[in-house]
């Protein structure tokens, strides 16, 4: 008798389980037959920060809109947008040609808005004697051809290279940009020797803690606990530091746009939201954070 | 009373069959999941050039498939992790079974249980805050994010495991061994050396190859930890060196590769990789624990 009541129970827990999964489905409908519209935004882990604050003032003004923002690096955002799976992607660096065959190839027309700038600062420990550096200094530095700090001015220490993975935009926005020094038929890559690190906090706690190490990170990103280097762009050109000012009257070397894509018929809350985030109040946030406004 | 039985038959034909299915299906699950990295993987050495994925440079976004530094990295951060864990980990079952008062046994026991617990993100974390800085400042390194940290984690998370079957193996090892041996004049640390230890070696090189296959698949706290920089050793010192292990490229990467390029098919054929190191290293584990058995079975038969 008690077995036969275990079955019962079994068989009842069943019905039970199989009944609640037809009552969520069922409450998911009611919520997307209302008014409420859920936005998918994800990509650079340099604009999540951004992409948050402006998605909580946005949500704020606008309950009915909800905004859910992940980071992951620009490379997964639109990844995302090609998939279908994400509404707004969020790109460090513009989107690469094969890129934009792939989304057209899955009948997605994706439409680019440049929604800030950005500059990547080029960090080492305050303890490091080294405070400007030319750009050729440093792509030499990360072709892993100068190996010790005294070769630029610094002690005798060994240079320990830092990058981001190269899934995120500002690691291929370096490798461009400063490897490379934006020779497009240059094939030069970072050293073997460079850390990859996962994430823009392991680049900022290596480079605080470790007298030998250099890193680059967005402005957005940089802590006082760490020295931001002065750049020039040439040797004998004047050594700038990075700021809003420098970035937008062009005298600092190291700077981007950053981008957000959404497909060319995306519904009319994102179109709404885009056209916030390009309106002065968004754009306010953008100082806020250490980025630089894109102007009207 | 006969209904009553038909119903009990009934019952048991029908919990013998949820049980079957259960036990068939994990072997269905291995074959789907091999069937499904050979379908995704294999296609890597036809699209992208062999002379790239037996290379020495590992560039993904270029077009660098190297794998050598991938395996050399995953294989070195492992066994460093054993030079560490193995001493470390027969040492705690040693005394935990042949020294320890029972009282301290109850606290040592579930501590080491909790470390089987603890999520290797949290181990991680420790290491980069704590391990690598400490370890740079003592050995003088230029980084501490090196292999030698994610090996000192690693020894940490296989402990657990070496430890828990060492000490059944111990545990197995007749009382009337040790009874000898000390009848014999044997003090008690060359009984544990000459006679326990070694009568349970089979349970042992069972616990070290188990660790292992632990170590091998473990990504979260290598990827933070080891600076993941894919370069082929120059010499001796590339314990001590960055290294990037082949799980935590699978991990970092897999995220942002379009599904079905070259890029994606030698991620997964780096899963392949993973797949049968690990398979080879259970199969050893397995042939020796049977070794073992058949071996003591004859000795006292």
């Amino acid at each position: 008798m008690k077995r036969h009541l275990f079955v019962t129970y079994l068989l009842l827990l069943l019905l039970l389980a199989g009944c609640t999964v037809s009552s969520a489905q069922g409450a998911a409908e009611g919520a997307s037959s209302e008014a409420t519209v859920s936005i998918q935004n994800k990509g650079s882990d340099t604009i999540v920060n951004l992409a948050l604050a402006w998605a909580e003032r946005y949500q704020a003004l606008h309950p009915e809109t909800r905004i859910s923002v992940t980071g992951g690096g620009s490379g997964t955002g639109i990844t995302g947008l090609i998939d279908g799976t994400v509404d707004i992607a969020n790109a460090s660096r513009a989107m690469k040609a094969e890129e934009i065959d792939a989304a057209k190839a899955n009948g997605i027309e994706p439409k680019e808005y440049v929604i800030a700038r950005d500059a990547i600062a080029v960090i080492v420990n305050p303890e490091n004697p080294v405070n400007r550096l030319t750009l050729e200094q440093i792509s030499l530095i990360y072709r892993g051809v100068i190996t010790n700090w005294m070769e630029v001015g610094g002690d005798d220490r060994p240079i320990v290279l830092l990058s981001r993975e190269t899934n995120s935009g500002t690691h291929v926005y370096f490798l461009e940009s400063v490897v490379r020094l934006g020779n497009k038929s240059d094939k030069t890559i970072f050293a073997p020797e460079t850390l990859l690190l996962p994430s823009s906090e392991g680049i900022i706690s290596e480079v605080r803690d470790n007298p030998n190490a250099i890193g680059y990170d967005g402005l957005g990103y940089v802590t006082s606990e760490v020295k931001v280097v002065a750049v020039a762009s040439r040797a004998g050109e004047a050594y700038v530091l990075p700021s809003a000012e420098t970035v937008n009257d062009g005298k600092y070397a190291i700077s981007r746009d950053l981008y957000m894509y959404t497909h060319a018929d995306a519904s009319q809350a994102i179109r709404d939201y885009m056209d916030w985030i390009l309106g002065p109040e968004a754009q306010a946030i953008v100082t806020d954070l250490g980025f630089v406004p894109v102007n009207p | 009373m006969k209904r009553q039985e038909h119903s009990v038959t009934r019952q048991e034909w029908v919990i013998n069959l949820v049980i079957k299915v259960s036990g068939y299906s994990s072997i269905l699950f291995v074959t789907l999941i091999f069937l499904f990295l050979m379908r995704e993987g294999l296609p890597a050495l036809a699209n992208a050039p062999l002379s790239s994925i037996f290379g020495a440079r590992w560039y993904p976004i270029e077009g660098y498939f190297g794998i050598w530094p991938l395996l050399f990295g995953s294989v070195i951060v492992t066994l460093g992790a054993l030079l560490i864990g193995i001493p470390f980990g027969v040492g705690t079952s040693v005394f935990i079974s042949e020294i320890a008062p029972p009282w301290l046994n109850n606290i040592i026991k579930p501590v080491i249980e909790i470390l089987a617990g603890l999520p290797s993100v949290v181990l991680g974390f420790l290491g980069i805050q704590v391990a690598a800085p400490f370890l740079r400042r003592l050995l003088d390194l230029p980084t501490g994010l090196s292999a030698f940290t994610g090996a000192v984690l690693l020894a940490l998370i296989a402990t657990p495991t070496i430890v828990s079957i060492t000490e059944d193996a111990l545990n197995t090892v007749p009382v009337s061994y040790r009874q000898a041996a000390l009848a014999l004049g044997a003090t008690r640390w060359q009984t544990i050396w000459g006679v326990t230890v070694p009568a349970a070696r089979s349970g042992i090189l069972t616990a070290v190859m188990l660790g292992v296959g632990r170590s091998i698949g473990e990504t979260m706290a290598v990827m933070m930890v080891t600076g993941n920089a894919a370069v082929l050793p120059h010499g001796l010192d590339a314990l001590f060196k960055p290294v990037r292990t082949m799980t935590a490229t699978i991990a970092s990467e897999m995220g942002e590769v379009a599904n079905g390029s070259p890029h994606y098919q030698v991620l997964f054929f780096i899963g392949i990789v993973l797949f049968v190191l690990s398979l080879a290293v259970n199969i050893v584990a397995s042939s020796m624990s049977l070794r073992g058995r058949t071996r003591s079975e004859r000795v006292l038969s």
